[in-house]
């Protein structure tokens, strides 16, 4: 089992809930923007605590509202791909990618900064600054930034949204292989339909 | 307390609100989800505020320090009624244009501290204004 989730939380009026279990690969938790697809992403990933429930990675325990286990993101591992990149402004594309690397135990890394350039065609970007960077060049380093961090899994919040047709394309195909290659299992949010019918070994409803 | 630095602590207590007020709001304009990001990424709360929050507001935190200097420079209350008008130890610059208006004929001495004062909170104030602009362009992260 990779992911085991069944969590509850209220926002204002609303309650998002989930319950789902999904084995190895792509998860993809689909559904119309605003069903509450990225705080689940968050509550899985430590930055936002369910009111109730059990989260749990590859037979780790997260969270677990029974028990009062709460682990903080940072002991998580988890590698978060935001929707908006979120490359530290201030630091160079290598210090982006090393940020999580440098803080990770040296037993939980699992790949190295010429691997994980080499993975994503990025290694020509190394010395520049994320603002100069294109939409698709960001997002890979975003990808890389995560992987380097040693997760145990990856968390995807619709990293294709805000790219054209050709960089979709070169996102998906990354994906693809961190599925089928890296063999990480990955919890993915989308509302596109054709996204998560290439992409997704297993679909969660949401909303 | 009729020294120098007793002047310097009236100064420094009268910017600090205003000094305190700008630097805050300069760290709470740091984009919080740049900080979640690197939370994920497995650094601490202090980490945190270390790597990222704190250098992403310095420019507005030196900015917060140079409107705290400019506004020390205009002291005139606090220091003339705390530490009185002591030539060469709280004389301060608004006291001695106070002081040089008292003397009939000094209308030179006056023009010149005030063209001095005019100069220095010009030189602040540019300082300001350019740190304040430089933070504005370095908090936009990348936004794909």
């Amino acid at each position: 089992m990779s992911f085991e989730v069944q969590a509850e939380r209220r926002i204002g009026e609303r309650i998002i809930a989930a319950d789902f279990m999904s084995d190895s690969g792509l998860t993809a938790l689909f559904g119309p923007s605003g069903a509450g697809k990225t705080s689940l992403l968050n509550m899985v990933a430590g930055l936002l605590r369910p009111d109730a429930g059990r989260i749990a990675v590859g037979g780790a325990v997260l969270f677990d509202a029974r028990t009062g286990v709460n682990l903080p993101a940072r002991h998580r591992r988890a590698g978060y791909v935001f929707q908006d990149g979120r490359l530290f402004p201030h630091r160079r594309v290598r210090d982006n990618l090393l940020y999580g690397w440098n803080l990770a135990r040296p037993e939980d890394r699992w790949m190295d900064l010429d691997e994980a350039t080499s993975f994503l065609g990025i290694a020509h970007l190394l010395d520049r600054w994320p603002r100069t960077l294109s939409g698709g060049e960001a997002q890979r380093v975003a990808i890389g930034r995560a992987l380097l961090s040693g997760p145990r899994f990856l968390l995807m919040d619709e990293p294709l949204a805000s790219l054209d047709r050709a960089r979709r394309e070169e996102i998906m195909a990354v994906i693809e292989r961190l599925r089928d290659e890296l063999r990480l299992p990955i919890l993915y949010v989308s509302h596109d339909r054709d996204e998560v019918a290439r992409l997704a070994n297993h679909v969660v409803p949401v909303g | 307390m009729f020294r120098w630095t007793g002047a310097a602590l009236a100064a420094a207590i009268m910017a600090l609100p205003l000094m305190v007020r700008a630097m805050r709001l300069s760290i709470d304009a740091v984009d919080r989800r740049l900080e979640q990001a690197a939370e994920t990424l497995g650094a601490s709360r202090m980490r945190v505020f270390a790597t990222i929050t704190l250098p992403l507001a310095l420019p507005g935190l030196l900015a917060g320090a140079v409107l705290g200097f400019a506004r020390s420079l205009g002291e005139f209350g606090a220091t003339i009624t705390f530490v009185s008008n002591i030539p060469g130890e709280t004389r301060t610059l608004p006291i001695a244009i106070y002081s040089a208006l008292q003397v009939p004929g000094s209308e030179d001495a006056v023009t010149r501290l005030s063209l001095i004062a005019v100069a220095l909170s010009l030189a602040a104030l540019m300082v300001s204004e350019g740190l304040t602009r430089r933070s504005a362009q370095g908090k936009s992260s990348h936004v794909v």
